[in-house]
């Protein structure tokens, strides 16, 4: 299958620590792919450099065959950042209609994201006045309007309850099986049985890149949690 | 640039300012306050201030008003993530800012339109020069304002720190545009100085229009315009696609 994203000895560097060290990896279509570590290990900094918009100070980026952020990828990729960017004074219906004529896509486009996204009773809600699940659920449906092949999405579960996260999750799983390679952030362990491959990551390296069930037979661990916990004591002997 | 998208940018930015109800009535309602303030505090001594004062007073309000939405509104964008979000779609920074300089001119002429009007029919403010001309000049002061208001936000972290610049930029030009000591008469130092500061020409061409039936405020426009091009394209290099 053709690569998706393909990373090669990638390092960031900010404020003069390093963030990101000598990552490679690549993320194919087709599947979810899931980036798990505790908070502050670089997850966010990773998915940037990806989408193009954070300065590296290494190695390379590219996606669908070109560097990561070229202006020919910025059709093509949708990425929902931690902090839900959407307009606060805007209703969830005038955020979309923006965005979509940013993207050049039809009225039908926001339709399909507002019904993904579940937020048909929230339209002509001010984003203001939404609660915090709904506000990122409004930032995801502008990241999936111009239907993009590539989908960055930086926690998207954060404060959603669990049958939201299950739908939204099935979702992601369907935009991957439409072709789009989905790579999802999370801190939460119990989210990685979810994703069709795991990549763990502390610290600014990956310490394993696998299937769920692989990593789990990897390590002899009863889940993904205790996997990771074996894999960063093996790292730091 | 595409026009759809600075389109897509003016009316976005146009729906935002209507929810905002009591900046919009701010926006519009306050210039023709202070004008009427100003004809009110010379009611006794009708033969200098008003004249003299309004035409300044005119061509300030729209420049100082825009700085100041212009900076805290981008400001907000930068902070909120919805820029970030811009710059990785296919959006030009031309579409953005043009988008920004339109709307906020819209409201400008709105806002001139209604001053001017109260000075010009309510308050007996007497011009020499054609009325439309008092409009070109307020909204192209306007336009510079939001030139650098924008500029000015790429500099400030906060709210707060982007209405500081009000102060720091805006206030010694108010000082040296010639509303209170005519620029003639000002030390050679700061003379030279409010030469080089668009304000100054602003308020010239608003005193031209209104003392001259025949006002050759072009020169002076062109030169206001070229201070909001390049405070523009300053603003342009601000808006970046990558950061560390």
């Amino acid at each position: 299958m053709s690569p998706g994203v393909e990373v090669t000895g990638l390092r960031v560097v900010r404020g003069g620590h390093e963030v990101l060290r000598d990552l490679t990896f690549s993320v194919v279509p087709g599947e979810v792919t899931g980036l798990l570590g505790p908070s502050g290990c670089g997850k966010t900094t990773l998915m940037r450099a990806i989408v193009g918009v954070q300065r590296i100070a290494g190695g390379q980026v590219t996606v669908f065959g070109e560097r990561a952020g070229v202006a020919a990828l910025r059709s093509r990729i949708g990425y929902v950042t931690q902090a839900p960017s959407v307009y606060d004074d805007l209703t969830v219906e005038e955020n979309l209609r923006f965005f979509a004529a940013v993207l050049g896509v039809g009225l039908d486009r926001v339709d399909a994201c507002v019904r993904v996204v579940d937020l048909q009773d929230e339209r002509s809600k001010v984003a203001a006045r939404l609660s915090g699940g709904q506000k990122s659920r409004a930032s995801l449906a502008v990241a999936l309007l111009g239907e993009p092949t590539l989908i960055v999405l930086d926690e998207p579960t954060v404060g959603l309850d669990p049958v939201l996260r299950r739908d939204l999750w099935q979702t992601f799983h369907r935009l991957a099986d439409e072709g789009a390679a989905v790579f999802v952030s999370s801190h939460v362990m119990d989210e990685a049985t979810r994703c069709d491959r795991l990549m763990l990551m502390r610290e600014g390296r990956i310490i394993a890149d696998d299937t769920p069930a692989g990593l789990l037979e990897k390590t002899g661990a009863a889940d993904i949690e205790a996997a990771f916990l074996d894999l960063v004591a093996q790292a730091a002997p | 640039m595409n026009p759809r998208i600075t389109l897509a940018v003016t009316r976005r930015v146009l729906i935002q300012l209507r929810r905002d109800r009591r900046t919009l009535v701010m926006l519009l309602v306050l210039p023709c306050v202070i004008m009427a303030l100003l004809w009110w505090m010379f009611q006794d001594k009708p033969a200098f201030g008003f004249g003299a004062l309004a035409p300044a007073l005119l061509a300030l309000i729209p420049f100082i008003i825009m700085f100041l939405v212009t900076s805290v509104t981008t400001l907000r964008e930068r902070t909120s993530g919805t820029l970030e979000r811009l710059l990785a779609m296919p959006m030009g920074k031309g579409d953005f800012l043009l988008g920004y300089a339109l709307a906020f001119g819209l409201v400008a002429a709105v806002q001139s339109a209604l001053a001017v009007g109260l000075s010009v029919w309510a308050l007996d403010l007497s011009i020499q020069g054609p009325v439309w001309m008092l409009m070109v000049v307020a909204v192209i002061d306007a336009i510079l304002g939001s030139a650098l208001g924008l500029f000015v936000s790429a500099f400030a972290r906060t709210e707060f720190q982007a209405v500081q610049f009000m102060p720091a930029l805006v206030i010694p030009q108010i000082l040296l545009c010639g509303l209170f000591v005519a620029r003639a008469d000002l030390p050679p130092f700061l003379h030279a100085l409010s030469d080089a500061l668009p304000l100054s020409y602003a308020v010239d061409a608003m005193r031209k229009v209104a003392g001259d039936a025949d006002p050759a405020v072009w020169g002076d426009l062109a030169l206001v315009a070229a201070f909001a091009a390049a405070a523009l394209v300053l603003g342009a290099l601000t808006l970046r696609r990558q950061s560390e």
